[in-house]
């Protein structure tokens, strides 16, 4: 009589935790194809994030202020160390670095509007400044990116401040590739290389290295902008205790962290997914750096890499920030990842949500794209407004936040108004842990 | 001739002054004294003007330049002319690393020798250096002609996208995807050209061209050994 008809016990088929379903498909399909995978956004596991952080609110020991009847102030002023003309804006959520190239020139101007009409800033990419987006962005930082492509005196004096990109988030060390799909011919022009070839975004600067040649770099971009403007220094997470403190040495106005959720247009999976510090473990060692330095709230800090609510702005300032950069949550408002274009993104071989193969340039909604046809799904007044009104839901929620502990400011928000669910938040943050008045690491704590 | 003396005007009052220069002004002729290796000299003019320096430079002299003439009369320290627009910028002596680097356009002439990565990622700018050049000269170089009198070190056009290279002297080594490519008539005209706006006695035949094997341009798994 065979196993099978006396009903025997079998085990059951397990999937290992290792080698699981979807590592064994990247496995499959490195062996198919021979080279790695590449794809936008930023790190898509999970890591200690801001939801691991909850507000205490208010109670006896502290007064909240009344919603909708009391102030709580949401301006933010960056650049006021060194620049004649810092930037005023009226909320501290700013669109983060994202390249006409990368993004269709529709969803850059869409980004424009949303931005200026929600009092905020954007900001260029690589691959120069273009008409639509100056035009319709009242304040446009402009990237000095190592591929400096379309980098002009014209365009820089043209930027309301300079963001000199060190790294990002999601490649800290690397640089980047636009692929040949995406060259059209203005794409190409304003790059000066030839239309359809592969074009590499260099990782490090041509024409300085390390924390005092930065020093004469900025004061040449001074010198030629007539210290009119302030100076951005981005890095990506990874070193931020001494990155920052090395970038205010240097001169920086303003120093942007962005963590590795941040997103990318086109980077290899394995390096978004295994380089860099998430955003929560980034923020404490900034903030402790530029007040060993005496200089917190002078230099100005903007924290980026995975923010999507007013919330997460929230704590972000309440652990030391003064603004946010969103860019992956921007394009969602913009419209990627829709789900209402499905189908297209099945056709893709993938699912509304999960859309990451930017560089191909195929994206149904319109936005990372140079194709046409693809470019004119996406209305940038209609997409600017739901950007707009995105900033304006997220600023509120950070304010009824604010006001339920107590702030008549964002800026008033402090680490004391947290609290820590789990042990890992808790030690990245140095936030106690819920309940307790304990994290590890705490100095005196013993342990 | 207007003089500035870096050693009792400061580097702001050099820049504003040069910057503000009009298209048709009558202050046509500059003089810079002491810089003394000062970083930023003349960055960012936009100006017909004539600007001699007197002596030798730090990081970044005619950075960003368009239109104007700028002599330095001594050597120029890292990154001379870098994202020069237009106009023409000359050392006298030598030149550091990133001479000409990202540069768009204009001519930067080195009578000198220059140092490594000289017309790193450049985009239009044409340079001619009358010595030699260090290694990883032109890396990425996208568009412009760089003219060595000298010798070239190694890795010459490293990555090299359409700058156009040519050396009179001996190459070490030549960078991925960087190959010797024929001379034809069109390219002696450009160095003869090339040769004659910088005062060089060199005659274009004795010169060899570099250029892209164009094999890098769209990422090929079989090409991975060449990173």
């Amino acid at each position: 009589m065979k196993d099978d008809e006396r009903r025997t016990p079998r085990t059951m088929p397990l999937q290992s935790a290792t080698f699981s379903n979807p590592i064994n498909a990247e496995i499959r399909r490195a062996a198919a194809t021979g080279i790695y995978d590449i794809r936008g956004g930023g790190a898509k596991r999970r890591v200690p994030h801001f939801d691991d952080l909850l507000f205490l609110g208010a109670s006896v020991s502290r007064y909240p202020l009344e919603g909708y009847r009391e102030k709580c102030d949401t301006s933010v002023t960056l650049g006021t160390r060194f620049a004649k003309k810092p930037i005023k804006l009226d909320i501290p959520i700013t669109i983060a670095g994202m390249s006409f190239g990368a993004l269709s020139a529709q969803a850059k101007e869409a980004l424009g509007r949303g931005a200026s009409e929600a009092g905020t800033s954007t900001t260029t990419g690589d691959g120069g400044m273009t008409a639509e987006e100056r035009g319709h962005s009242k304040t446009l930082v402009y990237q000095y990116l190592p591929s400096r492509y379309g980098m002009n005196p014209d365009d820089l004096r043209r930027a309301d401040a300079i963001e000199i990109v060190v790294g990002q988030g999601a490649k800290p060390g690397g640089g980047g590739m636009l692929l040949g799909q995406k060259i059209s011919d203005r794409v190409a022009e304003m790059r000066t290389l030839p239309k359809g070839i592969d074009q590499r975004s260099a990782c490090r600067h041509p024409d300085w290295t390390g924390p005092d040649d930065l020093e004469i770099k900025i004061l040449e971009l001074r010198e030629i902008t007539g210290w009119q403007v302030p100076i951005y220094v981005k890095v990506g997470g990874t070193r931020p205790y001494y990155d920052v403190a090395l970038a205010v040495k240097a001169g920086a106005d303003v120093v942007v962290l962005d963590g590795m959720q941040g997103g990318t247009a086109a980077t290899q999976d394995v390096f978004i997914e295994n380089v860099g510090l998430p955003t929560l473990a980034c923020l404490r060692p900034a903030v402790r750096a530029l007040q060993d330095l005496g200089v917190h709230r002078e230099v100005q800090l903007i924290v980026s890499g995975g923010i999507r609510t007013g919330a997460d702005v929230a704590k972000a300032l309440a652990l030391g920030a003064d603004a946010v950069s969103i860019g992956t949550a921007a394009m969602i408002a913009l419209g990627d990842n829709d789900p209402k274009y499905e189908d297209e993104y099945n056709a893709l071989g993938t699912t509304a949500g999960a859309y990451d193969d930017w560089h191909e340039g195929r994206d149904p909604a319109g936005i990372t794209t140079q194709d046409p046809e693809l470019a004119a799904r996406l209305d940038p007044v209609e997409a600017g407004r739901r950007l707009r009104n995105y900033l304006k839901v997220m600023t509120l929620e950070a304010q009824t936040i604010a006001r339920a502990c107590g702030h008549n400011h964002l800026h008033n928000l402090e680490p004391e108004d947290l609290c820590a669910l789990t042990m890992e938040a808790a030690a990245m943050a140095q936030i106690p842990l819920a309940g307790t008045d304990w994290y590890p690491g705490k100095p005196g704590a013993g342990y | 001739m207007q003089t500035i003396d870096l050693a009792t005007q400061p580097l702001r009052e050099l820049n504003a002054t040069l910057q503000s220069q009009a298209a048709q002004t009558n202050a046509t002729e500059w003089e810079v004294l002491n810089p003394r290796g000062a970083h930023a000299i003349a960055v960012g003019l936009d100006a017909p003007i004539d600007v001699t320096v007197r002596g030798s430079t730090g990081y970044y002299c005619g950075g960003m330049n368009k239109q104007a003439n700028i002599h330095v009369t001594g050597s120029a320290g890292p990154g001379v002319a870098e994202n020069m627009m237009s106009g023409t910028v000359v050392i006298d002596g030598d030149a550091s690393q990133y001479a000409g680097a990202t540069g768009r356009g204009g001519l930067l002439v080195i009578k000198g020798n220059a140092s490594s990565r000289c017309g790193i990622s450049m985009k239009g700018i044409d340079i001619v250096v009358q010595g030699n050049i260090g290694h990883m000269s032109a890396f990425m170089g996208q568009a412009g002609n760089l003219v060595v009198c000298g010798d070239a070190g190694d890795a010459l056009g490293d990555s090299l996208y359409e700058a156009r290279l040519f050396v009179r002297g001996s190459v070490k080594s030549l960078g991925a995807d960087c190959i010797e490519k024929e001379m034809r008539s069109e390219h002696l005209e450009i160095l003869r050209d090339l040769l004659a706006r910088a005062g060089v006695d060199a005659q274009p035949e004795e010169f060899r061209r570099y250029g892209s094997a164009r094999k890098l341009y769209n990422f090929d798994i079989d090409n991975a050994a060449a990173y």
